[in-house]
């Protein structure tokens, strides 16, 4: 794993204990996972081996139009970087979710999912069959059967992703810095659905071309 | 290349914190042209026939491994495919992160008003200009995505953080996107949101369309990197 130094990272811990969460989730690589969070709870990520690309959205539980927004997130802190103190915000400048800990110190938000097509014009035409975030996306709202449809799928965050821009405006993919055991975490500031592909890119050297799982876990306070 | 000009089919002009909406036929460009220097056009793109196919900022800045547009780069939609490309441009640096202002920003920066107290000069906000535009169309807040911003330049540093770059533009500057679909386009000339300007002063922009040829086998946008030959196979498939 790597040990890249970063600069803007923001390490901060977790206060919270594994024994009181309510509820504990292994999402396979390749898995969508869909829950919605109530006001007040605690949500974390964890990246049980390292190197994994979260792909995420979050949603007003009660509007799902009103939904995350990598730009006016990265537009409000004037920071393309996720870390804890990030406040994600929605389309309509809601707060949905801050980060209150993180010891990964960088998720990206620019880079989005990966779809059929889009590692088609990546890769290689023959990659459309291969399984990727954005069918993952639809096969869980399908399911979730609330009306949603590919119009609600937006740019999302990969959470553990390293996405760097240089100053010529280059978006580079760097090694990640993430390693395993590493986690973030979000305080819900309403009501939130989440929705999770657990990224299966194999045709990418970020996750070292090896999806794996992760685990997602809610406490109902901090307490 | 592309300066042997066909004659624009019309123009017109955008006036300050204004919305427009057209769709752009294959085989059209639209130019844009900063008249006055430092002007900003928030614009966000749909497959005409089908909105809920749409501009992708990731799938634009990931197959290009760009965070800014200029001539050579293109616009991709969610599908693989190219809604448009940059076939000129004056300015070399065309904002894709930035985002676009919303009314309680707008308050903050410049003040509130009332168009009751300042007629058509009251302050106007990126995200209600895209959705009244978007709203002509049968379009709404599910179908706002990642908009670009013409003529600005947000640079990021090391550490992430992101600054406006003012003057980028200069009276007389432009850039011409040709459309490779029927190309809803949305835009609307409010100011960046990271424009640190105090003042409320949005810009103007001339829009003129004309017709252009067919992407050449050898077309710069095309072979500027293997990921756009293969959006452009794509894109040409979805006529067959």
């Amino acid at each position: 794993m790597s040990t890249t130094t970063i600069s803007g990272k923001n390490l901060i811990e977790s206060k919270l204990s594994q024994s009181k969460a309510i509820y504990r989730h292994e999402i396979l690589a390749g898995e969508p996972w869909i829950r919605e969070l109530r006001k007040g709870q605690y949500f974390r990520i964890v990246d049980l081996h390292g190197n994994q690309a979260v792909d995420t959205l979050f949603y007003n539980a009660h509007d799902y139009s009103d939904r995350y927004s990598a730009q006016d997130t990265i537009q409000q802190q004037r920071n393309i970087y996720l870390t804890a103190g990030t406040k994600l915000i929605s389309t309509a400048g809601t707060v949905l979710l801050t980060i209150v800990a993180d010891t990964c110190g960088r998720h990206d938000t620019l880079g989005g999912a990966c779809a059929n097509e889009s590692n088609m014009v990546r890769y290689a035409l023959e990659k459309r069959h291969m399984h990727a975030c954005r069918s993952s996306f639809l096969k869980a709202i399908t399911e979730w059967d609330h009306g949603m449809s590919k119009r609600d799928i937006t740019s999302n965050i990969n959470f553990f992703m390293n996405v760097p821009v240089t100053s010529e405006g280059k978006l580079t993919f760097e090694d990640g810095i993430s390693d395993p055991g590493k986690y973030v975490e979000m305080r819900a500031e309403i009501d939130v659905l989440v929705l999770i592909s657990n990224c299966p890119q194999l045709n990418n050297p970020c996750n070292a071309y090896n999806p794996t799982p992760v685990e997602v876990l809610i406490w109902d306070s901090a307490l | 290349m592309y300066m042997s000009a066909t004659p624009n089919l019309w123009e017109e002009t955008i006036q300050p914190g204004a919305t427009w909406s057209h769709v752009l036929k294959r085989g059209t460009a639209l130019r844009v042209v900063d008249l006055e220097g430092n002007a900003n056009v928030g614009a966000i793109f749909y497959n005409f026939e089908c909105p809920v196919e749409r501009y992708n900022m990731p799938d634009t800045l990931k197959a290009q491994h760009i965070a800014r547009l200029t001539t050579g780069f293109v616009l991709y939609s969610d599908m693989g495919r190219i809604l448009l490309s940059v076939i000129a441009d004056t300015v070399g640096w065309h904002d894709p992160i930035g985002g676009t202002s919303n009314v309680h920003l707008v308050e903050k920066k410049y003040g509130l008003s009332t168009y009751q107290e300042s007629r058509n000069d009251y302050p106007k906000n990126g995200r209600d200009s895209f959705l009244i535009e978007l709203g002509k169309w049968g379009l709404g807040p599910r179908d706002l995505v990642a908009n670009i911003n013409l003529f600005s330049r947000v640079d990021v540093s090391e550490d992430g953080s992101m600054t406006f770059v003012p003057g980028n533009s200069k009276a007389g500057d432009s850039v011409e996107l040709r459309a490779e679909m029927n190309v809803l386009a949305i835009l609307n000339t409010c100011q960046h949101p990271l424009d640190p300007s105090p003042k409320y002063e949005p810009r103007p922009v001339q829009v003129a369309i004309r017709q252009v040829p067919v992407p050449a086998t050898d077309d710069p946008c095309r072979i500027s990197r293997p990921e756009n030959g293969r959006g452009f196979t794509l894109t040409e498939r979805y006529f067959l």
